[in-house]
């Protein structure tokens, strides 16, 4: 087990290293001089042969790129253009909310998911089963942006029950993980739904018919335990949509976490801001893909790890 | 005597793919007359690429004519879906939207299709350590989470439909190369590919003209599932305020000026989420149906 994790850890950091090339040579598309962009409008000449100097910017593309990556080894971000901040110090801030909006998203496209695909799957073909699988068809195709909109527009409008934007208490936190957790939980039901009806045609279930259990032991006990499987994957990669869905939902519930910070970051102009959130939120994608990874042949024993 | 023989046998091996093809596209369109969903799907887009077209037909105003006058008025005869902050009809104005919305998903897609059919075959036709070094950018690129690397190109090339149009493209090349690469590696291995290359086919005859044509069926649900991916990138874009700038009448642009008002011009935000969701849903609805009529595995 550690040593498939260890192996992992060792394929992941090509990757990681493409990561920041990718985000190194993106930024380097932006049109104009760097060191002017950096130093800003009306700076003197001088300050910006300075700056162009102090940061290497007249240093050859590939010296740049190994000393942007000694930099992030270092923790060392950049320095925001907007308020001169270190770029990581404003990340960490911004991150946890971030991480804690996915958490509470991903929890419901889990559990909305698996008791839609359920439900759906215990009596196939019934309206029960084509209710819930035109909801989850509609709940794919919805704009998160625009679901998120309709939400507020009922619940914090209309009935005034939750709080219209911010990030202050658990009610703040309802609206925008159901308007980001509800994408996920459309997939998740739709997979969870064919891989039981996959699982429920098998022998095994038959045999378990046969011996006189009850549906409910056979449905819960053998069905959804192997019906899982496939759907951890799908949890997996669901967690790299919802991280660019947060720059979405941030931006409409006014949430000031890290997908926002990016956005308003384009918008500045403020380049190092961006190229740190892009970044950072990679990498954090990165090391959940390896923690779904390890968690399916966890569950999966039928892999060997080694 | 042998190389005729040979040819007898290519020739014969090609013409039985060629019948072998023609009954599976019948099989194929009949597969997807008898899926409803499909159908359903397909009158969608239809009725989009067709709303698309009479745009200047159907409208009833000017989509860019201001008329403070008749500022945020809501639905009525005179204007089914109300009217904006500016006073612009907004029937009229997702219209002629909607060619931009279907524009942008066409031509991202477009974009991603090509240059990832064309990784994809390279790295499946060649292997070692071309399809090492294609493959290995590719996963890179799979790194970046959901809508995150379009926003970084946008922001290196800055806000436009156009940068966005490019921004979502790029990220949809890794998916169609990964499909392409792999059905190309399955293809290559076949009898007749082998024959054709004895008859001395180079590489570019083999890939465009044999392999390519019998690896569609993959490439087009892919396009199907990513058109709708695409216009929901695209319109979230410029709801975000990176595509489609003022006074565009692009949906996702219209949104984010309706969002301004939600409190007292609802319908400025709900119209145009509307239009989003039904193309969106049409191309699910068609790519769902397009996959089980040419996927063996779903036939029952």
């Amino acid at each position: 087990m550690i040593f498939f994790i260890l192996k992992r850890l060792m394929q992941i950091v090509p990757v990681i290293l493409g990561v920041t090339l990718v985000v190194f040579l993106i930024m380097q598309m932006v049109p104009g001089d760097s060191a002017v962009i950096l130093a800003g409008e009306g700076a003197s000449k001088e300050t910006v042969e300075e700056l162009r100097e102090d940061l290497g910017l007249n240093r050859p593309l590939y010296e740049q790129y190994f000393s942007y990556i000694g930099n992030i080894f270092q923790g060392d971000l950049g320095y925001s253009l907007k308020n001169n901040q270190p770029v990581l110090e404003e990340i960490l801030i911004r991150l946890p909310i971030t991480m804690e909006l996915a958490f509470f998203s991903i929890l419901i496209t889990v559990v909305l998911g698996l008791i839609a695909g359920i439900i759906s799957a215990v009596k196939p073909y019934s309206f029960s089963d084509i209710g819930v699988m035109l909801v989850a068809l509609l709940g794919i195709s919805l704009p998160s942006f625009w679901l998120g909109l309709l939400l507020m527009y009922v619940f914090s409008i209309k009935l005034q029950w939750l709080p219209v934007a911010g990030w202050d208490s658990m009610a703040h936190i309802v609206l925008p993980a159901i308007t980001l957790g509800a994408g996920g939980a459309a997939i998740v039901a739709r997979m969870t739904r064919s891989s039981m009806l996959e699982v429920v045609g098998q022998d095994y279930i038959r045999t378990a018919r046969a011996k006189g259990l009850k549906e409910h032991v056979i449905i819960y006990k053998h069905a959804l335990r192997n019906a899982l499987i496939p759907v951890i994957t799908v949890v997996g990669l669901q967690f790299g949509s919802l991280l660019g869905g947060t720059v979405l939902v941030e931006s409409v519930f006014a949430i000031n976490g890290l997908g926002r910070m990016i956005v308003d970051a384009i918008r500045t102009r403020d380049i190092p801001m961006v190229q740190g959130g892009v970044l950072v939120a990679s990498l954090v994608f990165v090391f959940v893909n390896l923690l779904v990874d390890t968690l399916y042949r966890v569950f999966n024993k039928r892999i060997d790890l080694n | 005597m042998t190389v005729n023989t040979s040819i007898v046998e290519t020739a014969d091996l090609m013409l039985a793919r060629r019948q072998v093809r023609r009954e599976k596209r019948k099989s194929f369109y009949s597969s997807i007359g008898q899926n409803k969903a499909a159908v359903v799907g397909g009158i969608i887009i239809l009725l989009y690429i067709s709303m698309t077209l009479l745009a200047p037909v159907l409208a009833p105003y000017d989509p860019y004519s201001i008329n403070l006058n008749e500022k945020l008025q809501s639905p009525s005869f005179a204007h089914w879906m109300g009217t904006d902050d500016k006073g612009r009809d907004i029937l009229s104005r997702i219209l002629y939207g909607s060619r931009l919305s279907l524009g942008v998903g066409f031509s991202s897609v477009f974009f991603g299709a090509f240059f990832g059919i064309l990784l994809g075959l390279i790295a499946g036709y060649y292997g070692k350590w071309v399809d090492t070094i294609i493959s290995r950018s590719l996963d890179v690129m799979l790194a970046f989470p959901g809508i995150l690397l379009a926003l970084a190109i946008i922001s290196a090339l800055g806000p436009s439909l156009i940068n966005v149009t490019i921004a979502v493209g790029v990220f949809s090349i890794p998916l169609f190369a990964r499909i392409v690469r792999g059905s190309t590696m399955e293809v290559k291995q076949l009898e007749y590919i082998d024959a054709i290359r004895t008859l001395g086919a180079n590489d570019f005859i083999i890939i465009f003209r044999h392999i390519f044509p019998n690896i569609l069926s993959p490439i087009i649900v892919q396009g199907s599932m990513r058109l709708a991916t695409a216009i929901l990138s695209a319109a979230g874009l410029s709801f975000l305020g990176l595509g489609a700038q003022p006074p565009s009448p692009e949906w996702g642009a219209m949104l984010s000026s309706g969002r301004d008002f939600i409190f007292s011009a609802p319908y400025m935000a709900i119209f145009p989420g509307i239009m989003i969701s039904i193309l969106v849903l049409g191309f699910n609805l068609f790519g769902d149906g397009l996959r089980d009529a040419l996927d063996p595995r779903m036939k029952k």
